[in-house]
């Protein structure tokens, strides 16, 4: 509260008292510190030796080595669920970005029978708790002969992505003016012709943020990927890296250098992306 | 102000986008055949979505209204096994299951927690996200690292955060544990009291979800006009009244919604409660998604109490976006 208070009265031009500055780089190197202490943590665990992990003593540095890196790739299905993982991840992009543009798209510019309920549907499915569809579905999945298979997992991925996703790609698309649909059209383009040539190159940073939405969906998702893939070759790294550290055997040395190796690129792709991606997320929202 | 244009001319665009003029169809064949040709683009792009969505959530939201008003379990629901097929022999109860949920102490035990800690994560989110927020709006050295560093939470993803903090809590080996040691505190058993394991939960959660905030108010912030403070400033506005009647009212349009989006996630956060505790000890820190997902999926999987579970955390969370919407509007906001 004390934050708040100071950070309006020296808003803006008054030079700040030393007191002022002090409290506030205190106050942030301590949030800094608790939002990077864990991370950090988790990679010394991850440098530790095998057997590292277990001490109940602060050591930050204990014979530092690679030994649990070269395990999980080597000793462990590791490298398995990875693969699982990217893929299922990014079948859910390439298809969640094309359907979520054409179904912005149309929602954006057309105004047709039923327009009103597909934007219901959308906004309604965003709600669907996962515990109310995921027995049925997994009947369903049964059916059709997809359990254990990515497609499925795809599939199920994309019901829980795409909404959101349409919804975001909308209000971009309202931002792009329609003068420009109506160049393309009057140049004799078909409207997915000007759909596909014009509108969405111009809408490419809502398209990014739309891959890295549903990329990041099917990569974090638990509770399907738990039900639907069963069989240990065909699990998902958020499924698999729960074997490490199981209620009656675990081993944190493994978690943790797999969990590095998850978390490197996804957060430095996320630092790239992440100014498009609140910006995109706010306004698909905004709008809705 | 590119927005307000763009609706202002909507209709009569999206029409000729559309094809052609309402005036200049006069003599069309029947109206379905010009439906349909007006219309084909428009059902075409969204039929994908509509198939899809269509299928895996209206056929599973209606089979699971169904089992819900039945006695399924996995004892009794057809199944294949080897070359026998089994068929289904559970019936039909009626409202049986909600009658049994909704008298339970159980539901309304969870029911409580659930609320608590939408609550208290939404609070904390959205508190310490402001706080963040306004420190970071102002001019200041290492601003840009600062909000880099903060960020970082968010750019994990989140079932590795989950594993992260559930060593960092370990009652043996943990890092916690270990610092309170060395302070000379006792140990704790995080996860291993429901009271300190709902704590535990709560503060993994309020570390993953401060950063979105804290961007998204940011922008909210950057969005005001500093003449307005100016202005209230040389009219002698306290800091206080400043933030009341300026900074509040501007973050409206941005507070609103992501408050509404962070209540739908943190009350269907799944993947935290679940890789974190487990709903345990006992079911002290199960929520309701957490917990459907127990009954469907664990011991003698009970589909239908599953359902019916899932049926009630639906209507809840429609009831709830439903009366938010109505709050927003009432204060003139158009959502």
């Amino acid at each position: 509260m004390s934050d708040i208070t100071t950070g309006a009265r020296t808003h803006g031009r008054h030079r700040r008292s030393l007191a002022g500055s002090v409290l506030l780089h205190g106050t942030l190197l301590l949030a800094t510190a608790i939002s990077l202490f864990p991370v950090l943590w988790l990679l010394l665990t991850s440098l530790k030796p095998r057997d590292g992990w277990l001490s109940s003593e602060l050591e930050i540095f204990n014979q530092p080595s690679l030994t649990n890196y070269t395990r999980v790739l080597t000793e462990t299905a590791f490298p398995t669920w990875l693969l699982n993982s990217v893929l299922a991840a990014a079948l859910t992009m390439i298809v969640g970005v094309f359907v979520a543009a054409t179904t912005g798209y149309a929602i954006s510019r057309f105004r047709f029978p039923g327009h009103r309920g597909v934007m219901w549907l959308l906004l309604i499915t965003q709600m669907f708790p996962v515990a109310i569809l995921i027995v049925p579905l997994y009947n369903l999945m049964a059916g059709l002969g997809l359990l254990n298979q990515i497609a499925g997992l795809v599939v199920a991925y994309l019901t829980v992505a795409v909404p959101f996703c349409a919804w975001m790609m909308k209000s971009y698309f309202d931002t792009i003016p329609r003068e420009i649909d109506q160049a393309g059209l009057v140049d004799g383009l078909t409207p997915f012709g000007t759909f596909w040539r014009i509108v969405l190159p111009l809408a490419r940073p809502s398209v990014a943020v739309t891959a890295f939405y549903c990329f990041m969906t099917a990569w974090g998702e638990v509770a399907y990927a738990s039900v639907f893939m069963s069989q240990e070759e065909k699990r998902t790294l958020a499924v698999g890296l729960q074997q490490f550290v199981g209620q009656h055997w675990s081993d944190w040395g493994l978690l943790t250098a797999s969990a590095v190796l998850i978390a490197i690129p996804a957060a430095i792709v996320f630092l790239l992306v992440q100014r498009h991606l609140v910006a995109g997320l706010t306004s698909g929202a905004t709008k809705m | 102000m590119a927005i307000t244009t763009g609706r202002a001319s909507r209709t009569s665009r999206g029409r000729a986008a559309g094809g052609d003029s309402a005036r200049g169809d006069r003599e069309r064949p029947g109206p379905v055949r010009r439906a349909l040709s007006r219309h084909w683009y428009a059902w075409a792009m969204t039929a994908p979505v509509v198939i899809v969505v269509g299928v895996l959530v209206g056929w599973p939201l209606a089979r699971g209204v169904h089992l819900s008003l039945t006695d399924a379990t996995e004892a009794n629901v057809g199944r294949t096994i080897g070359v026998n097929v089994i068929p289904s022999t559970y019936e039909f109860v009626g409202l049986g299951n909600y009658v049994d949920i909704l008298t339970s102490g159980l539901f309304w035990e969870r029911l409580t927690w659930t609320v608590l800690w939408t609550v208290a994560c939404i609070g904390l989110h959205y508190g310490i996200g402001l706080g963040l927020a306004m420190m970071l709006h102002r001019r200041l050295r290492f601003r840009s690292v600062y909000r880099v560093l903060l960020i970082l939470p968010w750019a994990i993803p989140g079932f590795v955060a989950a594993f992260i903090w559930r060593y960092l809590f370990n009652s043996d080996y943990g890092v916690i544990n270990a610092m309170l040691k060395a302070a000379g505190l006792g140990a704790v058993g995080w996860l291993d009291e429901p009271f300190t394991a709902k704590i535990a939960v709560i503060a993994v959660n309020v570390w993953i979800g401060v950063p979105f905030m804290m961007v998204a108010l940011l922008g909210g912030l950057q969005a005001i006009p500093a003449e307005l403070y100016e202005a209230a400033e040389v009219d002698g506005a306290t800091a206080w009244q400043r933030f009341r009647h300026i900074t509040l009212p501007g973050l409206r349009p941005v507070s609103s919604t992501v408050v509404l989006l962070g209540t739908m996630w943190t009350f269907n956060m799944f993947p935290m409660i679940y890789l974190i505790t487990r709903g345990g000890p006992g079911d002290s820190t199960e929520i309701l998604v957490t917990y459907a997902f127990r009954e469907a999926f664990t011991g003698v999987r009970n589909y239908s109490g599953s359902a019916a579970w899932g049926v009630i955390i639906l209507a809840l969370l429609v009831v709830l976006a439903s009366v938010y919407r109505r709050a927003l509007r009432r204060q003139g906001e158009v959502w």
